[in-house]
């Protein structure tokens, strides 16, 4: 990626419409929402619930289709990507921490966190010595061969992480990623997702309510019934 | 796009289905016991009505069998005369023709023991008819006056703990006749012993019609197809005359149509069948249901749909494949550790019947299957992201 790509943003959203349903019970659910996350910075969505977040998210992770609108992401262009292309683009390119982990409860650590390298066709054992790698540099080397159920919260977050970091994606999302976790755990998480997953070159999207987590956003940006209602940018105020 | 990572995949697989053990035995043993439920009771359904047709199947020299021409199955004749046998013997194409009676009478052994039996009357001369398996003597010893054959649940009946020998004094009827051989016969509908003599003796063990002669046995020439020989015999005699395997059939089917041996052999096998389909269908789609935001991580993180319905079926196929051959292997071991039991002969587990019961339980897993895997294509995608 060059430096000229890189001054582009890694998510844009232009004038996003997106609605359910039809006649009278259709629901407009984003109404021309205008968003971005830039590389190398932490940016935050905020909003309440059934606030469009969570669509928004599906659209950008290229889940959802939009109505209307643009949504760039890395630079390409999702509407325009049939399905199994736009599988084929997140499993390159884009990370995943879901608010429930979604860790496979069968899988140990290791083996979850290499689910993206298996599905992208590496050797089991290969896929499964990098992860291991991974969950090294997050502080879990010793809990690598652990299933989840024996797993705190929190390990099982960075495991969720390491998952989301193994293909080395220019785009990390998170959702809700400290909702299921303590106030001191969900901070210790979020600075170490600041610590291992930012860099000049990928870009990190996190959506939450979490108000204890915002000293740690680059940027936040705040939606509200479809809408954006407030964009902050706080870069330098770490 | 060429397919990424199958391998891979099919790990996840496999350890999504094997991880969950209750789960998965629940699966495996509620298609295991839905195999074993529908294989067995079939077995015994073919084994029972195949039964009807043993003492046809057990005359192994004659093809064709001539009757009164209002026969409808083996067990129910009216008796022809000699000048019909005469007439048959003189049709055209015929190699030989004789006489086979067919009836029930009442057996006793020495120390009073008695039990109705089927009794089987072979030509003097010839002994058509007779089994050509003998456990103890042999068919020259019917020959003596006054002498029988006797089959194996005979036998054990009359003479139990003993070793198959000959020698033995029984009433037949009226008449005190002697055991100069015993016979493994097939095992009859209802499990009576069946008792083997020369015609002419059989006649003087039961009393009632003046007229006994059961049956024809035939054989064509050769040149003379048994089809051709049996629409001459029906031109020319006015009897009906059939293939040993047509009048088998015939007589299977009576009992099918007469008896309330396939309805209620057809409801324990249709609810082998839905408690096999609901249980293991309802259980696969739990386990997919339980499993869904694991195939949505999966769909988010980049896995298509296609490649999840793929992991989804292999999954399917593994518990099919497992629960069917333990299921079969059940009903094996049954018929295996039945086998010398008297009351049980001749049920057994057919070819037929595996490849039945394979094609219904594939049927209700692929039905489980595809309702399931509905459920994964059509989900909501953003289902991931809601907690």
């Amino acid at each position: 990626m060059t430096d000229t790509t890189l001054q582009a943003p890694a998510v844009a959203c232009r004038g996003v419409h997106k609605s359910f349903g039809s006649g009278d019970t259709r629901l407009h659910v984003l109404r021309g929402v205008d968003l971005e996350a830039r590389y190398g910075e932490l940016t935050f969505l905020l909003g309440p619930s059934g606030s469009g977040k969570t669509t928004l998210l599906s659209v950008i992770a290229g889940l959802l289709k939009q109505d209307a609108g643009s949504v760039t992401v890395l630079g390409r262009d999702l509407a325009r990507l049939h399905n199994g292309e736009a599988a084929l683009f997140r499993l390159r390119n884009v990370g995943f921490v879901f608010q429930q982990f979604n860790l496979i409860p069968a899988l140990t650590a290791a083996e979850n966190a290499a689910v993206p390298l298996l599905a992208a066709g590496w050797k089991r054992k290969e896929a499964t010595e990098r992860a291991k790698g991974v969950l090294a540099d997050l502080g879990m080397a010793h809990r690598a061969g652990v299933l989840p159920n024996k797993l705190s919260g929190g390990e099982q977050q960075r495991v969720a992480f390491a998952r989301a970091l193994i293909q080395d994606p220019k785009l990390v999302i998170c959702d809700e990623p400290t909702s299921a976790l303590d106030g001191p755990t969900g901070r210790h998480v979020v600075e170490l997702l600041r610590k291992v997953a930012l860099s000049p070159d990928r870009a990190v999207l996190i959506v939450t309510h979490d108000v204890r987590i915002l000293d740690f956003a680059d940027r936040v940006t705040e939606i509200s019934d479809g809408l954006i209602q407030r964009v902050e940018s706080r870069k330098g105020a770490h | 796009m060429k397919p990424l990572g199958e391998a891979g995949l099919r790990y996840i697989a496999w350890q999504m289905l094997t991880g969950d053990r209750p789960k998965y035995l629940g699966l495996v043993l509620a298609i295991a016991f839905s195999t074993f439920l529908m294989s067995h009771q079939m077995s015994i359904f073919a084994g029972l009505l195949d039964r009807t047709r043993s003492q046809i199947r057990d005359v192994q020299d004659a093809r064709i069998w001539v009757m009164d021409p209002k026969t409808q199955y083996v067990d129910e004749v009216r008796a022809l005369s000699f000048q019909d046998l005469y007439y048959v013997r003189g049709i055209e194409g015929v190699e030989w023709a004789v006489p086979l009676f067919k009836g029930i009478t009442r057996a006793k052994s020495a120390d009073g023991t008695f039990r109705n039996s089927i009794l089987m009357g072979l030509d003097d001369a010839t002994l058509v008819g007779m089994p050509q398996k003998f456990l103890a003597g042999d068919w020259r010893a019917l020959q003596s006056p006054r002498s029988i054959a006797i089959d194996r649940v005979g036998y054990e009946y009359f003479f139990p703990g003993q070793p198959y020998a000959t020698g033995q004094e029984m009433e037949m009827g009226a008449r005190v006749v002697r055991v100069a051989a015993v016979v493994d016969a097939s095992p009859p509908f209802v499990n009576l012993p069946v008792v083997y003599a020369r015609y002419s003796e059989a006649l003087g063990m039961v009393g009632g019609e003046r007229r006994q002669l059961s049956f024809i046995l035939c054989k064509p020439r050769a040149g003379v197809s048994e089809t051709e020989l049996c629409r001459r015999i029906q031109a020319a005699a006015g009897l009906k005359a059939q293939t040993a395997e047509e009048f088998g059939w015939d007589t299977i089917w009576y009992y099918v149509r007469n008896t309330g041996i396939p309805i209620n052999f057809g409801i324990t096998i249709a609810i082998a069948l839905m408690v096999g389909a609901l249980v293991s269908g309802q259980t696969f789609s739990l386990f997919i249901l339980e499993n869904m935001k694991y195939f949505g991580a999966l769909k988010a993180i980049g896995v298509t749909s296609s490649r999840i319905v793929g992991m989804i079926v292999m999954q399917a196929l593994i518990v099919l494949a497992i629960g069917y051959s333990l299921g079969i292997a059940m009903t094996a071991l049954f018929f295996e550790l039945t086998k010398n039991n008297l009351d049980l002969r001749g049920f057994r587990l057919m070819p037929e019947i595996m490849l039945l019961t394979g094609g219904v339980v594939f049927v209700v897993v692929l039905t489980a299957t595809i309702l399931s895997v509905r459920r994964v294509v059509v989900a909501d995608p953003a289902v991931v992201f809601r907690g």
